[in-house]
Parts: C-alpha cells; structure tokens; sequence
C-alpha cells in the first residue's frame, strides 16, 4: 500500500487519534472514582489543617468525621440557607467551590476542638501564576482567627509557593478580623513592616504577588461573611 | 545479559558526551523550570525518563506504517497521550507528587528531548534500541537536573528535600541564604558551569575557534 498516498494518511489519522481518544476516555472513567476520593481527602486536610490538625491522608477522613460537626451554606445576610446542612463529601457544603460557583451559598464548616466550637470558611483569590485558596478557622467569637491554611495551583517554588508552609499559616493564630471601626480582616505586609490600622502577618520575601493575593483573598473571600460573623459577634 | 558496545553507547553515550542538556543543549526551558527545589526535579527526572523510553517503543513499533507527512503530528499524539496516562495515574495513585508537580508534568510534551528523540532515533531503529536510547536520554537528562536542584535548593533555601541542612550556627554568624539562587538565571549559570567543566573534560567536545 502506498505509505505516502492522502487517503492512507487520512486513515492513519483518523485511526490513531480515535484509539488514543478511547484509551484515554477508557483510563479516566476507570480512575474517575479514586481521583475524585483523593481531592475530596486533600481537601479535608485542608480544612483539618487549617484547624490546627496535620493529618496524614490515610486517616483523614475519619479524623474529619470526628471533628466535624456540622456544615451548611449561609445567605449573603448570615443567615443559613434551609436544607443544605451535612458534612457528607456529596452534601452542598464540601461540594461547593467558591472560586467557581457560590451562588447557591457561602459554605460554613462547624468543628469541635476540646469541647469548643471552632467555623471554618474558604476562601479563593488569585496569585502570580494561578489560583491560591485556603480556609480560615475562626473562634466562636467571629473575630478570633484560630488557626489558616493555604494551597496554590502554580506559584514559583521556594518564593510564593512557601505560603503553605506551617511558617506562613501559623502566623495567623490568634489575630483578629474586626477592629474599632468594623471588619478589617487581617493585611499581609512586607517583612519587617508594619500597619496600624489592622492585625497584619509577615507575606513572603520574593513572592510579593503572591503575598499580595493572599491580603486581597482575605478581604474579599472573608468578607463575604461578615454578616455571619458579625452574628457570632454580638451572639457572644 | 551482556550488552553489546553499540547498546552500551546508546544507553550510555547521553549520560556524557552526548548529553542532551549540556551537549546537545536540549530541554533546557524545563531545566529551569523545576530545579528550584530537589523534589520536583527528581520526580521530573522519573516522569521524563519513563515518556522518552515508552514513547521511544511505540514509535519504534508503528516506524514502518507512520506517513512520513504527518509524522511529527503522530509523535505529538502519542507524547501527549503518554503525558496525559502518567498524570491521571499519579492523580489516582499519587496525588502528592501530582500536586507537587502541577504544570510541569503536561510540560513534559513540549520537552524538546522527547521529540528529538522520537523524530533523531526512534524513527529509525528498533524497539529495543529505542527503549535503552530513551533510558538513557531520561536519565542524562535527569541527572544535570538533579545537580542543578542540589546546588539551587542547597545555597537557596539552605535545605536538602525541604530538610535544613545548614545549621543554625552558621546563619547566626551571619550567613544568608541567596535569594538569587531561586531564580531562573541562577540555573542558566549552574548549567553552564557544568558544561564549563564537561568541555575542560572533554577536549573532543570544544570547538576549533577561527
């Protein structure tokens, strides 16, 4: 058969791409299941860690079980959406993804530390490169953050992808997200200074961009819930 | 089994003089791109060196039935079905790593070695050959990427795989870690200091100067 003939080339085309088009339709729906279980475990961990527990993957899930009390969505004015409270992965509140699609609702994680309720809320914001998101767990109080955690899709290693590190989160225990004049949430500054106005932490040197994100991500993705902690505030 | 010497050149010709990075000057844009911290560039290395040899295989195998016009679009498609198997299998079985290398692991196709190697030998020489060729163009490529890593992460971030090897006296005397180091044009010169040595080395390699 002649190798270089248009028809032969057409069919080769057409032939390979289709098999290579099977092959790996065939790959993900066998793998579909287990990828889905593997975010939805990277993403308890985030919401463990940002509660102060580093849980390795294979008892994450339980440790999540235990601590989790409840989840929900909540209105724009703090108050929680009817029937969408579960802490199920398929339940509104683990499903939603903020950066994509909260009109439905802002979703709201009820933990329990020691006896004491902790909310843990997402947050979504853009860094150098890609998307930055987090959570932030917060007293009872509405105020008072407990403890943060950070992910990136694709900031510069060794500069703004050094905001996951403990280092980083760490510096957000026990600042506050109101001051006298209302919600502030917390700033993040170049190292070594300072502002006045708010509760700040050290950003990132060499990873200013990314520093910046994560200060636009707290005010904006955390801000959408002051109502809520508003609520918690004069509840106390 | 004992290797003959044209098998042993071509699985060990690119670990030395024929390396594809400070040679043939080959990849370098991921070279760059990952060397930052050790971890990713050595499982950058890995996921390298097993797309070359198995991408290697397969178009040994279809050689005699590739249409010379289009055969660099089926080089394409059968490097980035590849990529694509190893990512969706790390995501299933090794979700860290997969998160670890993010971007870089759908890099891999625009990798200039892969399709040097598919289109230089692939092409031309059995399956065999082919898988010790992409073997050992993995590995030579891997390992400057690896030295590169050591050096960046080491003066960098003065840590080994993310764990502190600098101690804590020598910072408090006033030692820094070099921030420059991080950056890409740090690798540039880490690279072309490996090749400085190379070529002092290897006296075949240098070039006749006018």
């Amino acid at each position: 058969m002649n190798r270089e003939g248009s028809t032969y080339t057409i069919v080769y085309a057409s032939v390979m791409v289709i098999i290579v088009a099977v092959a790996l339709a065939f790959t993900h729906q066998v793998l579909k299941d287990k990828q889905i279980k593997n975010e939805n475990i990277d993403k308890m961990q985030q919401i463990l860690r940002s509660l102060r527990l580093d849980i390795p993957a294979n008892s994450a899930e339980a440790k999540y079980n235990e601590v989790i009390k409840n989840a929900y969505l909540i209105k724009a004015d703090g108050s929680v959406e009817e029937g969408t409270e579960g802490v199920g992965a398929n339940d509104p509140a683990f499903g939603t993804d903020i950066a994509k699609d909260a009109s439905k609702g802002l979703p709201v994680f009820e933990a329990e530390i020691d006896g004491v309720k902790k909310f843990v809320i997402p947050m979504a914001g853009k860094g150098l490169w890609g998307l930055i998101w987090g959570y932030l767990a917060i007293d009872a109080d509405g105020n008072s953050i407990y403890g943060a955690d950070f992910s990136h899709a694709s900031e510069t290693p060794g500069l703004g992808a050094e905001i996951v590190t403990p280092h980083f989160r760490n510096q957000f225990e026990g600042k506050h997200l109101f001051n006298a004049g209302g919600f502030s949430s917390v700033a993040v500054v170049k190292p070594g200074r300072s502002v006045s106005d708010r509760d700040y932490v050290d950003g990132i040197s060499g990873g200013t961009i990314t520093s910046r994100g994560v200060d636009d991500m707290l005010l904006d993705s955390v801000g959408k819930y002051k109502d809520f902690l508003l609520k918690l505030h004069s509840a106390q | 089994m004992a290797l003959s010497n044209k098998t042993k050149e071509v699985l060990l010709g690119p670990l030395n003089k024929n390396n594809p990075v400070i040679v043939q000057v080959l990849g370098i844009c991921s070279a760059l791109a990952v060397t930052s911290k050790l971890e990713p560039a050595v499982v950058m290395a890995i996921s390298v060196t097993v797309v070359v040899a198995f991408a290697n295989v397969i178009i040994s195998l279809l050689r005699k039935t590739i249409p010379n016009r289009i055969r660099i679009i089926v080089q394409l498609v059968v490097a980035a079905a590849l990529v694509t198997l190893v990512s969706e299998v790390l995501k299933a079985f090794a979700y860290d790593v997969n998160k670890q290398l993010s971007v870089f692991v759908g890099l891999i196709v625009t990798n200039c070695i892969l399709m040097g190697r598919l289109e230089a030998f692939a092409l031309g020489n059995g399956p065999w050959p082919s898988f010790l060729d992409g073997i050992g163009n993995g590995l030579g490529y891997g390992w400057i990427l690896v030295a590169v890593g050591f050096f960046r992460e080491l003066l960098g971030s003065g840590s080994l795989f993310g764990h502190k090897v600098i101690p804590q006296c020598v910072y408090d005397a006033g030692y820094k870690d070099n921030g420059l180091m991080m950056l890409a044009p740090m690798a540039i010169l880490i690279v072309a200091c490996i090749i400085w040595i190379h070529r002092a080395r290897n006296k075949d390699l240098q070039e006749e100067s006018n």
